[in-house]
Formats: structure tokens, C-alpha cells, sequence
């Protein structure tokens, strides 16, 4: 009787606890906005470009998420090294754009400059497909029958494997893109401020998702990754070439993360062998966020994920009186993270596995 | 006859002992301990500082300086080569602890000259003070490391580069009295060195009578400052201060360009963007930018031919702004060695630890290349005149350094 009733006392702790921890963040959330926004600090012209900033920034975080959720649903692991695949898109990416611009091809006009750029991004979706297929011949297939735990540590290997062996080749320092005149400019749509670089960012994430979803959703191989993600064992039985679904799932999402590489760097210009660290991590979260193995649930945490990091310093904390809040950006964006999951812990697009609550 | 035999054997021993004591001579009693090179063997110095990473011109610079300074000795101190270990420090506090740790438990190592960044020796100081080493920072910039009231964790430790407490006061009055500039933003990267300097500016630019709007943080790695940026644009100041490191400089001078409101906002950075490398990060949007750092105008007239040495032994200009610090900060280092090794007949010298650090804290009017420097008896061994260079075309065109100082005019 005793036990009993400490055990229904703990769990009203642990209840009580929980739900103090949601109700504190939500608060600070709400009234810190509140604050923000009464204060007039910001008009809404500051708001759009903060919003327009995060759009960029979250369709890379999506391009990339895509890929850690690809994978995690045909094979059940999280795919570490995506992060690298995305540094050598962006590398290749650098090079195309050297080479073009010694050529004088990359700032003639803005046509070229388009031009250069949708080569610069077929180039680093190659090198970035060439990578990933490699790294998944070499350190994955082999240990496809293992506990899960050990093609994990395979990918955390592969992972550092791959930044050093860039770090070998082109040393440490930073590489800068070269600057694309036409690609700063402001583009002329009304109402928004938006410069050409971050609209293209968000159209070629946009059309690249779009493109993908219907690769997977009406395409025979779509259909096969599938099935694939859904029984592995079965889909063999149907006549399904495992093997080739997996290697096609892993070519399409080194492809979205390598141009992903060359929208990152077109936005922030510095490549090192160390640029897809931060990256990784916030695209992984973003996949988790969206519902992993889920693909619109990797495009919407990516753009939620980047609108948070975007808005929330400044929206949340800044009414709240908090000093430099922009150095609490990765905070705010994990803390968001864990407040989703606690209310939602498939994810936002994720399905329920289970009825109990968090 | 028995006496005289006790008496005789007790003097052929008093013989044999004080002949052993000339040829393998006992090392002298030093509370810090005593490093005892052998004849034949090498004096071994470390350098640790940032050696990979965005910011590796700073530590890769002060290294050449410390290697210059040991080809004009020839390699050589006291007949024993002179052999430099390097440790890099990642320049935050968990690489300094590392590296410390492991220049720490080598007992041959004598003294070092470190660290790079000030984020460094604030991790790996105790460590070093603790196993009786002594180091000669030639780029710590962080005032509180040479104060009166600096704890003992320090007792070990000295630099030739100047204290923030000049830089701060330096940029405060460019700014107000040279520039007329009234209102300013910070924004600092959470560095000890970054977080200190931008203190130090803001309390000299209100003393003179400016007002600070805005004091902002961005984190190490972080990529997008947009929102940073969009609050220092809606405080609207004259001038914005980000005395950050090469990455996130690089970052904030290109995106400042690109958020609406910080068209007419001068934007100057300090010390730790004075490479090439910032400018290659922030490319064409970097022209126009201010940057404090040493006056290279004000080094003595041997700095010349330092700066041919350099080009003759590495193909290419300095890469950052320490490197006659570092030059200085070996050769006091020699000259200390010089001062209290104790050479042996047989070839051997002991070197003790307490003398040497003493010896180093007692350098006075040494003849180095950034001035005539005096160490102070809290570790201030730096001539500290700096001055303002304005990046222009020339400099994002591919020159670097830049040529003469906007400020001070001689």
C-alpha cells in the first residue's frame, strides 16, 4: 500500500515537473514576444527580413535534413557523415566557382551568373553522389546485418574520416567564394526585401524538394525506397532490388545535400574542411524535428528550424530584456527542439508510435 | 697507526667526493626544480599557440618569429642546439589546458614562449605555473593577465604583447576624437580576449563623453549574423566595434553590407582580424573597414631586416600582427637562459626554473624589435603603441600588410 503510494506520488513529481518545464518555456516564449513586439523596436519591414533570412537558411537546413531522413528510413541509422558530404559539395562547389570566374564567365552578366551557378551546383550534386556512394560501398554495406550501434560508429568514422582527409588536401584555413556582383543586389519583388541569393536559395530548394517528393512519391525507384523503408525483407520477396534502392536513396540525398553545399556557401561565402559540422547537427535535429524517415516532416523542421534561429533571439529575448541574445541562437533552437518533442515526440509529421505520453 | 689509517681513508674519500662533485656537478637547489640538459643534447623550447583552424595565422606567424630569432643565434645557445617543440592550442581555453598539459609533463622542456590566444593560456596557465614553467606571451592581449592583483596561477607567465587596456583606450579615442564619432554597438564572440577588449573600449569611449548603445555576443561558429546585425541596425550607432577572431569577423563585415541600416555605421575590428585571411573571409565588402593593432611604424629600425629574413626563409610577408612580439619574446627567453644556466665541465648545464622565470621577470631595457622593453613584475614586458589601419582596395586586391597607419599621423 506504502509503495504504491509513493510510486503515484512520484509520478505526479515527475507529471508535475514536466509540465512546469513546458509551461515556463511557453511563457517566456509568449511574453517575450509579446514585449518585442509592443516595444516598436522593430518595424515589420526588420521582421520580413529576418523571416526572409530564416526561409534561406531553413531550405538549406531542409536540403540537407532530407538526406538524414532518406536514410534513416531505409536503413534504420543516422547517417553522420552527411555533414561532410555536404562540405565536399560545397568544396566542389568553390572550385567550378574559381575556375569560372578566372574565365571571366562568372560576373559577365547576370544570365552568366546564373548560368554559373546551376553549373557550380551540378558539379558539387556529382562529387557529393560520388562521395556518399563511396561511403556507403566501403562502410555501410558490409554491416548491414549488424547491431544497430555498429553502423553508427561506422558513420561517426566516416564522418571524420572524410574532414580530414579534405583538411589533407586543402589545409585549414578558409576558402572564400568569389563574389557574384549580381547575386547582392536586391531583388525587385514588392513588399519583401529580399537579395537575389536568398531567392534563389529558397526557389532551388523549393523546385529540388518538390522534385524529389514526386521522385519519391510517383517514380518505380520511389515507389521501390518505399517499400524498402517500410519491410526490407518483404520488398526482397517482391522481387525488389534492395541493394539498388539503398545506393539510390543515399545518390538523391548527397545530391540534395552537395547543393545544398553551394547555397550555403553562395549565402555565407567561407568554406573550410570543417563547414559541415554545425550544419550536420542542425539538419539532423531539423529531420528529428520534422519526424525522422518522414520526408515533408525533414522540409518543414529544416524551415522551422531556421526560421527559429532566425526570429527567436531577437523576437523572444529582446523584449524580455535579455543582453545579447543573439549569442543564445543555438539555445533557443534546441530548446525549441525539446519542446516540440516533449509535446510531439515523433516529431511534427512523425506518426504516434505509442499512445503514452512523453 | 689505527687513526692514522681512519684519518687517511677519510680523506682520500673527502678527495673522491669533491671530485665527483666538479666533474657531474649536483644541480643547484632551485624550490621550482632544476632541468638538466646533458652535453651533446638539445635546449628544448616550446611554442604553443593556434597552429590550425580559421585563426592558424595567428599562432603560424608568432612561430616564425620564434624560428627567426633562433637562425639569428644559429640554432645554437651556450654550445647546446636549440630544439623548438610546438603545440597547437585550437585557441580556446580546453586546447590551451591540452596542450599545457602535455608541454607540462615533459621535464627536459625549459621554457615557453605562448600562447596565441588569450582564450589559451587562460585553460593551460595553471598547469604550467604549477609544474614551475615560465612563458613569454607574444599575442595575449587580456588586461587582467598582467594586473597588480593577478592570482598565482599566473606567476609563471609574462608576454611581450601590449595589454587591451591600451588597445580599448586606443580605439576609443580614434574614434571619438579622430573619427567624431559619438555613438557606438560591440559585438564580442565570448573569447576572454574579445569580451575584455570590447569592455575596455566601452568604458574609455563613455569616459570620453561617447555613448555605448548596444554591447551584443555572438558564439564561436556561428555562421549567420543577420540577427545580430538587425539589432545593432534598429540601435542605429555611428560605428560598430566587433573585435572578433578571422571567422565570425569575416561573417559580420560581409553580411553588415547586406542588412538595411548599417550603410553609414563604420565598422572597425581589432588585432584578431589583422591577417589576410580576414580579408580573403570577408572579401570586397571588408574595404573601407578600420582594424587596431600594433603600430609596425613605431618598431625599431632592425624590424626591416626581420621583415627580409622572413621573406627570404618563407617566400612571403608576415601573416599576422605578432610576429617581432614573438621574435622578442624568444630572445628574452635566450638571453634569461643565458643569464642563470650554470655550465658544467663536462658539457652539461643545469638550468633552474626559479631563476630563470626571475631573470625573465627582471629583463630590463632589452633591445628587441618592437622597443626597448622592461618586463614589469606582474609580466608586462610590452611596448604598447598602437595604432589604426584602414583596409583599402589595395589590401582586398591582394596587398597585405597595409602600408602606413591612419592613425596615429607621425
Amino acid at each position: 500500500m506504502n509503495r504504491r503510494l509513493v510510486e503515484r506520488l512520484t509520478e505526479a513529481a515527475i507529471a508535475t515537473f514536466l509540465w512546469s518545464f513546458r509551461l515556463v518555456i511557453v511563457l517566456v516564449v509568449v511574453l517575450g514576444s509579446f514585449l518585442t513586439i509592443v516595444s516598436g523596436k522593430y518595424d515589420l519591414e526588420t521582421w520580413v527580413r529576418l523571416a526572409v533570412t530564416g526561409a534561406s537558411l531553413g531550405s538549406v537546413y531542409a536540403l540537407i535534413a532530407l538526406g538524414y531522413t532518406m536514410v534513416y528510413g531505409i536503413l534504420r541509422m543516422i547517417n553522420f557523415a552527411h555533414g561532410e558530404i555536404f562540405m565536399g559539395g560545397a568544396f566542389a562547389g568553390y572550385f567550378t566557382a574559381v575556375v569560372l570566374d578566372d574565365a571571366g564567365f562568372l560576373n559577365y552578366s547576370p544570365v552568366t551568373a546564373l548560368i554559373s551557378v546551376a553549373i557550380m551546383i551540378v558539379v558539387a550534386m556529382a562529387i557529393s553522389t560520388l562521395l556518399a556512394v563511396l561511403v556507403e560501398r566501403l562502410a555501410y554495406r558490409p554491416l548491414r546485418n549488424t547491431p544497430r550501434l555498429v553502423p553508427l560508429i561506422a558513420a561517426i568514422g566516416a564522418s571524420f574520416f572524410l574532414q580530414y582527409t579534405f583538411r589533407g588536401f586543402f589545409g585549414p584555413g578558409i576558402y572564400a567564394y568569389p563574389g557574384i556582383d549580381f547575386l547582392s543586389q536586391q531583388a525587385p519583388i514588392p513588399l519583401l526585401t529580399i537579395r537575389w541569393v536568398e531567392l534563389l536559395v529558397i526557389v532551388a530548394a523549393v523546385v529540388m524538394m518538390t522534385v524529389l517528393y514526386l521522385f519519391v512519391m510517383r517514380t518505380r525507384i520511389g515507389t521501390a525506397i518505399r517499400a524498402v523503408s517500410e519491410d526490407k525483407s518483404t520488398a526482397a520477396l517482391m522481387g525488389i532490388d534492395v541493394n539498388r534502392s539503398i545506393v539510390t536513396t543515399f545518390a538523391v540525398g548527397a545530391a540534395m545535400a552537395g547543393a545544398a553545399g553551394v547555397l550555403y556557401a553562395l549565402m555565407f561565402r567561407q568554406v573550410t574542411f570543417f563547414v559541415g559540422f554545425i550544419p550536420g547537427i542542425k539538419a539532423f535535429t531539423a529531420a528529428v524535428l520534422g519526424g525522422i524517415g518522414n520526408v515533408p516532416g525533414a522540409m518543414l523542421g529544416g524551415l522551422f528550424l531556421g526560421e527559429i534561429e532566425s526570429i527567436g533571439p531577437v523576437l523572444f529575448l529582446d523584449g524580455l530584456g535579455v543582453p545579447a541574445p543573439s549569442q543564445l541562437k543555438d539555445v533557443i533552437a534546441f530548446t525549441m527542439l525539446v519542446l516540440v518533442l516533449v509535446f510531439r515526440p515523433s516529431g511534427i509529421l512523425g506518426e504516434r508510435v505509442t499512445k503514452d505520453r512523453a | 697507526m689505527k687513526f692514522v689509517r681512519i684519518g687517511a681513508l677519510g680523506l682520500a674519500a673527502m678527495l673522491a667526493l669533491s671530485a665527483c662533485g666538479q666533474s657531474a656537478a649536483s644541480p643547484p637547489a632551485d624550490p621550482l626544480g632544476v632541468v638538466t640538459v646533458p652535453a651533446g643534447e638539445a635546449i628544448k623550447v616550446a611554442y604553443w599557440g593556434v597552429l590550425s583552424g580559421a585563426d592558424s595565422t595567428l599562432g603560424i606567424d608568432s612561430q616564425r618569429g620564434v624560428e627567426i630569432a633562433i637562425d639569428d643565434r644559429e640554432g645554437k645557445l651556450l654550445d647546446h642546439d636549440i630544439q623548438l617543440i610546438t603545440e597547437d592550442g585550437l585557441c580556446t581555453p580546453e586546447g590551451g589546458a591540452t596542450a599545457a598539459q602535455k608541454l607540462a609533463a615533459d621535464t627536459t622542456l625549459v621554457a615557453l614562449i605562448g600562447s596565441a590566444c588569450s582564450d589559451e593560456t587562460q585553460g593551460g596557465i595553471k598547469t604550467l605555473t604549477d609544474a614551475g614553467l615560465t612563458t613569454l606571451s607574444p599575442s595575449n592581449t587580456r588586461p587582467a593577465f598582467t594586473f597588480e592583483d593577478r592570482d598565482a596561477t599566473f606567476d609563471g607567465y609574462a608576454r611581450t604583447a601590449h595589454s587591451d587596456a591600451f588597445q580599448g583606450k586606443a580605439v576609443a579615442e580614434f574614434l571619438y576624437n579622430e573619427q567624431g564619432l559619438r555613438t557606438a554597438a560591440t559585438i564580442h564572440d565570448g573569447s576572454a580576449y574579445a569580451e575584455a577588449l570590447q569592455q575596455v573600449f566601452t568604458d574609455e569611449f563613455i569616459a570620453l563623453g561617447g555613448e555605448v548603445l548596444l554591447q551584443e555576443a555572438v558564439s564561436k561558429g556561428q555562421t549567420d549574423m543577420k540577427p545580430v546585425l538587425t539589432s545593432v541596425a534598429a540601435a542605429n550607432p555611428d560605428v560598430l566595434y566587433f573585435p572578433v577572431f578571422i571567422a565570425e569577423g569575416g561573417y559580420i563585415a560581409a553580411q553588415a553590407k547586406e542588412v538595411a541600416g548599417l550603410e553609414d555605421t563604420l565598422l572597425i575590428g581589432s588585432d584578431g582580424m589583422f591577417s589576410p585571411d580576414f580579408i580573403t573571409a570577408a572579401g570586397p565588402a571588408a574595404e573601407g573597414m578600420y582594424l587596431s593593432s600594433p603600430n609596425f611604424s613605431a618598431f625599431q629600425d632592425a624590424y626591416a631586416s626581420f621583415l627580409d629574413k622572413h621573406r627570404t626563409k618563407y617566400g612571403e610577408d608576415p601573416l599576422s600582427a605578432f610576429h617581432a612580439h614573438a621574435y622578442d619574446a624568444a630572445n628574452i627567453v635566450f638571453d634569461a637562459i643565458e643569464a642563470v644556466a650554470i655550465q658544467n665541465d663536462d658539457g652539461s648545464i643545469h638550468i633552474p626554473k626559479q631563476a630563470l622565470r626571475d631573470a625573465i621577470f627582471a629583463t630590463s631595457d632589452h633591445q628587441g624589435l618592437t622597443g626597448v622593453l622592461s618586463c614589469s613584475p606582474t609580466g608586462d614586458c610590452g611596448a604598447p603603441l598602437i595604432a589604426v589601419y584602414q583596409v583599402t582596395s589595395r589590401e582586398t586586391g591582394g596587398e597585405w600588410p597595409p602600408e602606413a597607419p591612419v592613425w596615429p599621423t607621425e
